[in-house]
């Protein structure tokens, strides 16, 4: 069922099946790097070929680009862990406990989906109480909203179940507070007591969490089928793959995620999630799983519809990947994510601004 | 093949269409344009690189310089640089389409080569030994780096020092020398041979133009160089030329706090680092006249000990 753009995305094909690169033309390498570095893959592909001992396949003039990504990721997992230690210490006056949320969480834990990971940010939870003073901790350590426009701060702070994102004033590293895991406008809305009371001590890190196995996917799940702008669509779905193959080895995991799925109104996400890996990525899910999660698939009709949205903004965003109807799935997506999180009395003057005032508002630094 | 070997309309056609695939130094480029001054800058200034045909199939940066998309193209000409689909700068007047392209390039190279330690300093070679000139804008760096590469010293770089994290050797990347404001009419006088591109104005670094490398520089451009000195230039009206030791440890720091990605390569960017430091001599260079400063370069060469 999947798509007319499955074949065209020789990343995903490389990922599945690692082998193939035995076989590829130089030509096939140059669309490889060029998806894998548009989907922020790079390093990941790289620690794949070297876990399938490929990477002396690698042609030789190549091979620096997966060296150079290898040296990035290296270097982010280190200042990851450092950051997360400068956030404990900013926070100490906090009295609840800091938990790490996604690529931050995956690389404190130690799991195989911190392999290769890039970063764009560092996500916490904190809760809603402890908002304020933690923003004014933050701040006098050092972080500061910046390089936002006045009505992307009034949205976050009104709507969002995050506030606006804070960069570091010498570092320039980027920290997004949540105080849950989806807004509160949003059709489900999670109880964010609920994950924090399954969090889990981070060895080596005194005072620093992370969400439960279980809850770890149905949050990158959550967020991966609630949000409008998926970048790196691809790459997140990667994580999940790897989180559901690692946590699949202890006994009675799939129990517990669909239960817990059940328990915090998360099981569409879950669906999507383990439909589109399944499919994508070839991650093992049981024939039970699937078919007990059935019950929560959309009609038949949308179905079909999310499959032709969610095959292309899945793929990596690169030309390479893209057909006539790319940008159309990409506003699709857009607006079904904001749908999701907010009621129509709010959402349509919001994305009337996204796209009449703010392009006009916002544009990237200029050439130096 | 080489570039100047391309009849002109095979060049605009290449260019315009899927691209031409270019080699400089250590790395393959795709560059696409429908700018006639993008065409013209790379006939004048790149005649000397490798092209090959439309069909090679790999090249490490695709980039692109072309009109914006979109209304305002038709108010005011303006010009965007696009690595591979992303834009990572704002677009510049039409006029700034060639330059712009040189610092996109720059940009490609110093964001993602990290099998450098990459320094933001000239370097010119003499004897298989590396004289790495970094410093800050307006210090007379490119007057007499460009100097410098057309009286005997071959060019490695104007701006990117690339330092090889394995072997430690300096790896060149010959493309043209990006002068700036007097520096342009400076380097006309000392070398009426050499040829310089028409001048952009008004951009953010003022009137820039570039020169055309030396062939010699282009024809060697996958042969490497070992480090041999660090010097600071300073041109300084009037002032005589004079060669200043300098600390090491103190121009280690400059060169950690000048590279685009010492940080980037963690604990192997201060190995890589201290290394290159252990093999130099370190000065402050100070000068008034082009004509000395390259004698006193002259001499440091041949007083080397591989000399």
């Amino acid at each position: 069922m999947m798509s007319p753009t499955r074949n065209d995305n020789l990343l995903a094909r490389i990922l599945r099946t690692p082998d193939s690169i035995t076989r590829f033309s130089m030509s096939e390498w140059d669309t490889l790097v060029r998806q894998a570095r548009a989907a922020g893959l790079l390093a990941r592909l790289s620690h794949r070929l070297r876990q399938h001992d490929l990477s002396r396949q690698i042609p030789e003039a190549i091979r620096w680009h997966f060296e150079a990504a290898d040296t990035l990721a290296a270097k982010q997992r280190t200042a990851v862990i450092w950051e997360i230690r400068q956030l404990r210490a900013a926070l100490s006056d906090i009295d609840s406990p800091l938990i790490v949320l996604k690529g931050a969480a995956y690389v404190a834990a130690g799991l195989p989906a911190a392999d290769g990971r890039l970063f764009n940010d560092i996500d916490i939870l904190i809760p809603r109480q402890a908002l304020q003073r933690a923003e004014s901790s933050l701040m006098l350590a050092g972080w500061h909203a910046t390089g936002l426009s006045e009505y992307d701060k009034r949205y976050y702070r009104r709507w969002m179940h995050e506030i606006p994102p804070l960069q570091h004033i010498d570092r320039d590293t980027i920290v997004d507070v949540h105080h849950a895991i989806l807004p509160d406008t949003a059709r489900y809305h999670p109880d964010s007591s609920k994950l924090r009371s399954h969090a889990v001590p981070v060895e080596g890190l005194p005072g620093v969490y992370v969400l439960g196995a279980e809850d770890r996917i149905l949050h990158s799940a959550t967020h991966l089928f609630h949000d409008g702008e998926l970048p790196h669509g691809l790459r997140d779905l990667t994580d999940l793959d790897l989180l559901l193959r690692d946590a699949a080895q202890s006994e009675g995991f799939w129990n517990r995620l669909i239960a817990r799925a059940d328990e915090l109104q998360l099981s569409r996400p879950l669906f999507y999630a383990l439909r589109y890996a399944h499919h994508i990525l070839e991650t093992p899910v049981p024939e039970a799983v699937l078919v007990s999660l059935d019950a929560n698939a959309p009609n038949r009709m949308t179905l079909a519809l999310m499959d032709r949205i969610f095959s292309r903004v899945l793929a990596p965003a690169h030309a390479s990947c893209e057909d006539r109807y790319t940008p159309a799935a990409r506003f699709a997506a857009f607006v079904r994510a904001h749908w999701l999180r907010m009621p129509a009395h709010l959402l349509i003057p919001h994305l009337f601004h996204k796209a009449f005032i703010s392009p006009y508002l916002n544009s990237p630094p200029k050439a130096a | 093949m080489k570039l100047l070997q391309l009849p002109p309309e095979e060049l605009n056609r290449q260019l315009a269409g899927a691209g031409v695939w270019m080699r400089t130094g250590p790395f393959s480029l795709k560059i696409q344009s429908r700018i006639p001054s993008v065409a013209q800058g790379l006939a004048e200034l790149y005649g000397q690189f490798e092209v090959r045909s439309m069909r090679e199939a790999f090249a490490d940066f695709h980039v692109s310089v072309n009109p914006p998309s979109g209304l305002r193209g038709w108010l005011k000409p303006q010009a965007t640089f696009s690595f591979d689909g992303s834009q990572p700068f704002k677009p510049l007047p039409r006029d700034q389409a060639f330059p712009m392209l040189e610092w996109g390039l720059n940009w490609c190279v110093s964001t993602q080569a990290h099998q450098f330690l990459i320094i933001h300093a000239a370097v010119v070679e003499k004897n298989g030994l590396a004289a790495i000139l970094p410093a800050p804008p307006g210090s007379g760096k490119s007057t007499l780096t460009a100097g410098l590469a057309v009286s005997g010293w071959r060019l490695l770089s104007d701006e990117l020092t690339l330092i090889s994290r394995k072997t430690g050797l300096i790896h060149p990347l010959p493309r043209p020398v990006s002068l700036k404001n007097a520096s342009i009419d400076v380097i006309r006088q000392f070398s009426p041979d050499s040829f310089i591109n028409r001048a952009s104005h008004d951009t953010i670094k003022g009137t820039v133009a570039h020169m055309r490398p030396p062939r010699e520089s282009v024809r060697r451009q996958h042969e490497t160089a070992s480090p041999g000195w660090v010097l600071f230039p300073r041109w300084v009206p009037g002032a005589p030329t004079r060669l200043k030791p300098r600390s090491k440890a103190q121009t280690f720091m400059f060169l950690a706090q000048n590279a685009f990605n010492y940080s980037h390569l963690g604990a192997d960017g201060f190995r890589v680092g201290t290394n290159l430091i252990d093999q130099v001599s370190c000065y402050d260079f100070e000068y008034s006249d082009l004509h000395e400063a390259i004698a006193a370069f002259d001499e440091l060469a041949s007083a080397a000990p591989n000399a």
